[in-house]
């Protein structure tokens, strides 16, 4: 069986399984890091958003054949520094944004690479900017997602 | 400080000496023998809120019955002779233990319980330790997470455990310090004495005990004294939501417990008749087992991923499901055909008449249904989010042949449910999958499963004729037409789940909750309400409601017209008719608030809706948007259409325990009413829904919701909660509808309004019934 090797929020990592098992399952069900959900497998809820490299990813639409052993993967479990929490998870509790929680996880990765793309890209964080998230939550709290957002983004 | 309620020595009456609780009424706890502190509850009936009061408006109606007696009663009165079995413990660390025996899916119900406890016991809201009960049958009617009543059914028994437990502290304190119990405080839970000694619970927990089951009188902290109730609170879950720790059911680590997942037929609730390749599926990479039960073929594999690929190469023959055939069109049809008639006959005075359809609508929430369960010979354990694990834990047992008690049902936190999860349809096919593999599974419905084979809110036709002279309304008779809406969970026990179940019991089952439900909240003369339910063999339950939003925007459009047809303003009309000055008072809030009747631009409008239950009262305003570069502006594979730009909402709905929580409610709420009225909904075509996943099914998302949203919670007399899940959406859904009309100045006859436009997508295939996970999730990275 093949053997892929990656860095899983900080960790080297390595796993056998076959090239074409998508990597949300490497993570949840072989790795046992269970904070990108599941909640459609086709890249169109949003659930398991993640960092590959920095960058926002759905690793349900990824064969894990396709990860280099360079690549790293950030979950939301690797975005705090230790206890200390990113600015964009304390802006999550400050506004009391979670309902259920499912979705929170990709909100949060989702909106940290929106907030790094637009500063790369010199945009502001925007109504505009923000409405580009494709991110479901159905609960239905998206506007306290969106004062987070921009709250977040102030100390980015 | 909690001297309030200083217990008098143990032989006096309570309520007799220096602190006798002046003209405060008295409930019962229990102590309960144990080692350490155990106290339980008991209901005592209370006074609710007051009745409607008398009407100015010129032709009263009635009053109708949710007016005095309302679901909320109903699911209290039946949770009553149980409740004292609910427990508060006080630990050594001097923290508080307490099993609510509820399902939270996001709602806050253990913040709330979390702050109801720190309150009644002077302790910090993160001393108290709330985690959600297994299943209790000796719950009876007691253990159901529906209806918007937790908070209301559980507010007095929870206070009265917690005030017993402070009164024995404070008791065991005075002993231990040889002082008089008046002269300490008790704060943080930790109890000062006049020297300035410290005690905490913890140490107190022990002497606290009773020995023995006893009875004892309490009264409860008085609202002037409350310092955590009615102040806003952050969900106490957040930091692990934030962090990734927060565990729903599939993200539990049981032992041999592997992802599985079910074939399922291309017709609704199809059923296998059979499979041409099962052994090669067995072998394929990752597969651990495969295996025909009643609603598909299972698969269970080392990863979900490979058990989608095993579900993906199966070839199954299948039986015709339940609507076979079947559309929107055949049903709507034999809807039509189950329509009460109007009584007063058109002619008496200037008739008003319209007929609205609300087509299906998915419950279907972010976790899908998923449930493990671990089934041996004699025994079973099942875990899942269950907002109604008594009747589940009957149901699994009956189906595996088990006795109730051999079957253990833990209720983990569940990722949303809207109304889906009060049924339990995972957990009891995990039991049988786990049964018939003679292993573990943890179950997980796949997003097309949840989609095209979960429940959905049933198809409804609302008929409304009214007649009004030339300034009354004379009739209003709304006759409401619906396909039957699946209440065997009954009130989460095994008999009324049975009742349910017997020969016209769920439609006598539905008329009652229908009846306990809808007011019109109008003084419109002769005012009617009635149901009628049509069992079609769909599978159904409530929706963050049953009835009322559909039932409120058909009510509201028509007031709008009965408005026009006197030559009123909307807003002015509804206060002159509305029955009370409670709800004029959130009509005019939102009126203020939202600036009513401020000038808009062609093809935008502001519509307003109001609507009463769950002991409260509220109102919307929006405004939307309808000009053509806003319907059409392109979003790839979403919808757009018209954009609810501003939400104004009022709310008063008792006592709040947590405003920051009641508003994340009606927040939610409001995007649902977007949802409902505009984009999305499921389509029957020849016995199956089309949609399979959230990009065929269009549930708000960022680009629909409003960009200006303003909640306003009214202050209230009242000292009971009511209930707060599901109010958000009535009176939103009414007040879009009438924008909507107001800006294109067409009434809508269908709801969502682009149920008729040709799909925006090409719908997924039936066979296999899994869509292929993409590989090119690399090309989006942003």
């Amino acid at each position: 069986m093949p053997t892929h090797t990656f860095t899983l929020n900080g960790e080297k990592v390595t796993v056998d399984v076959e090239d074409d098992v998508r990597l949300l399952w490497v993570i949840r069900d072989m790795l046992g890091v269970t904070g990108p959900k599941y909640g459609c497998g086709i890249n169109v809820c949003k659930a398991c958003t993640c960092h590959i490299n920095g960058k926002a990813f759905n690793p349900c639409s990824v064969p894990v054949g396709a990860i280099d052993e360079k690549d790293e993967i950030t979950t939301i479990e690797g975005l705090a520094k230790g206890d200390e929490l990113h600015p964009m998870q304390q802006a999550w509790i400050d506004r009391d944004v979670p309902q259920c929680g499912y979705c929170q996880p990709g909100q949060i990765m989702a909106a940290v690479a929106k907030v790094r793309q637009c500063q790369r890209e010199g945009r502001d964080v925007d109504d505009e900017a923000i409405e580009e998230i494709r991110n479901i939550c159905r609960c239905g709290t998206y506007n306290r997602i969106r004062e987070a957002i921009k709250a977040g983004a102030d100390n980015m | 400080m909690a001297n309030h309620r200083f217990a008098p020595p143990k032989a006096k009456e309570p309520g007799t000496g220096l602190r006798a609780p002046v003209g405060r009424r008295k409930f019962l706890g229990y102590l309960v023998a144990a080692p350490t502190l155990v106290v339980a509850a008991e209901f005592t009936r209370q006074t609710v809120f007051d009745g409607p009061s008398a009407s100015a408006a010129p032709i009263p109606s009635v009053p109708q019955t949710p007016e005095a007696y309302d679901l909320l009663d109903l699911l209290r009165d039946a949770s009553r002779p149980t409740a004292n079995l609910i427990r508060i413990e006080v630990n050594k660390d001097g923290t508080v233990s307490f099993a609510l025996p509820r399902s939270d899916n996001g709602q806050g119900i253990v913040t709330s319980t979390q702050m109801i406890i720190a309150e009644e016991m002077g302790l910090e809201v993160d001393q108290v330790h709330v985690t959600l009960a297994d299943a209790r049958p000796e719950l009876l009617f007691n253990q159901i997470t529906g209806g918007s009543s937790t908070t209301f059914t559980t507010y007095t028994p929870i206070r009265v455990a917690a005030a017993l437990a402070q009164m024995r502290l404070l008791d065991a304190a005075a002993q231990v310090l040889q002082q008089d119990v008046r002269t300490l405080t008790a704060r943080s839970g930790l109890i000062t004495g006049a020297a300035g000694r410290v005690l905490s619970y913890g140490d107190l927990t022990e002497a606290a005990a009773s020995p023995v089951n006893e009875q004892v009188e309490v009264v409860l902290k008085p609202r002037e004294d409350f310092r955590i109730i009615g102040k806003p609170h952050n969900k106490t879950d957040a930091r692990d939501i934030v962090t990734g720790k927060k565990c729903f059911a599939t993200d539990l680590q049981i032992p041999d417990a592997l992802p599985t997942v079910i074939c399922r037929a291309p017709d609704l609730n199809g059923t296998p008749d059979d499979v041409e390749n099962i052994d090669e599926v067995r072998n394929m990479p990752g597969v651990t087992d495969v295996e025909v039960v009643s609603t598909g073929v299972a698969v269970r594999a080392k990863t979900f991923g490979q058990a989608i690929d095993g579900v993906r190469a199966l070839r199954v023959q299948w039986n015709d499901g339940t609507v076979h055939g079947e559309s929107d069109e055949t049903i709507l049809a034999k809807l039509k055909a189950a329509e009460l008639p109007l009584a007063v006959p058109a002619g008496v005075g200037e008739t008003v008449e319209h007929s609205f359809t609300f087509y299906f609508k998915s419950n279907s929430s972010l976790e899908t249904n998923s449930a493990i369960a671990d089934v041996r010979s004699d025994s079973a354990e099942i875990w899942g989010a269950m907002k109604n694990p008594v009747t589940a834990q009957a149901a699994i047992a009956k189906k595996l042949g088990l006795p109730q008690s051999a079957v253990t049902v833990h209720v983990t936190q569940g990722g949303g449910s809207f109304g889906r999860k009060l049924f339990w349809d995972a957990a009891l096919e995990a039991a049988e999958v786990s049964q018939t593999m003679g292993k573990p599974v943890k179950l997980m419905w796949t997003r097309a499963d949840d989609s095209r084979q979960g429940r959905v809110h049933p198809m409804a036709t609302s008929r409304i004729r009214a007649s009004v002279t030339k300034d009354s309304v004379l009739s209003y008779e709304q006759r409401h037409t619906s396909v039957s809406t699946d209440f065997t969970h009954g009130l989460g026990d095994a008999i009324t789940a049975t009742g349910a179940r017997a020969p016209l019991g769920n439609l006598t089952f539905a008329e009652s909750i229908f009846e306990l439900t809808q007011v019109t909240p109008y003084d419109y003369g002769v005012s009617t309400r009635l149901l009628n339910e049509v069992e079609m063999g769909f599978n159904t339950s409530s929706m963050r409601n049953v009835y009322s939003p559909d039932v409120a925007t058909a009510r509201e459009l028509v007031t709008d017209q009965l408005a026009a047809k006197v030559g009123q303003d909307p807003y002015e009309f509804r206060r002159q008719f509305l029955r009370n000055d409670r709800m004029r008072a959130v009509l005019d809030a939102v009126a203020k608030e939202g600036r009513w009747g401020r000038s808009m631009k062609d093809g935008t409008a502001q519509g307003i809706g109001f609507h009463t239950e769950y002991k409260g009262v509220s109102a919307a305003l929006v405004e939307i948007d309808t000009r053509p570069d806003t319907v059409n502006r392109k979003i790839r594979e979403g919808v757009t259409g018209p954009r609810v730009t501003r939400v104004t909402f009022a709310v008063e709905i008792g006592l709040v325990i947590n405003p920051r929580g009641l508003e994340a409610q009606i927040m939610g709420g409001i995007n649902d009413a977007i949802a409902l009225i505009l984009s999305s909904s499921l389509h029957l075509t020849d016995g199956h829904f089309v949609e399979a996943s959230w990009d065929n099914y269009f549930y708000t998302r960022q680009w629909n919701t409003p960009p200006e949203m303003n909640i306003i919670i009214l202050d209230s007399p009242g000292d009971e909660p009511g209930g707060a899940g599901e109010f958000g959406l009535a009176a939103t859904c009414g007040a879009i509808a009438c924008a909507y009309a107001r800006a294109t100045g067409k009434v809508p006859e269908y709801f969502p309004i682009n149920h008729k436009d040709p799909f925006p997508f090409e719908p997924k295939p039936l066979v296999p019934p899994i869509p292929e996970s993409p590989t090119d999730g690399l090309r989006y990275t942003y």
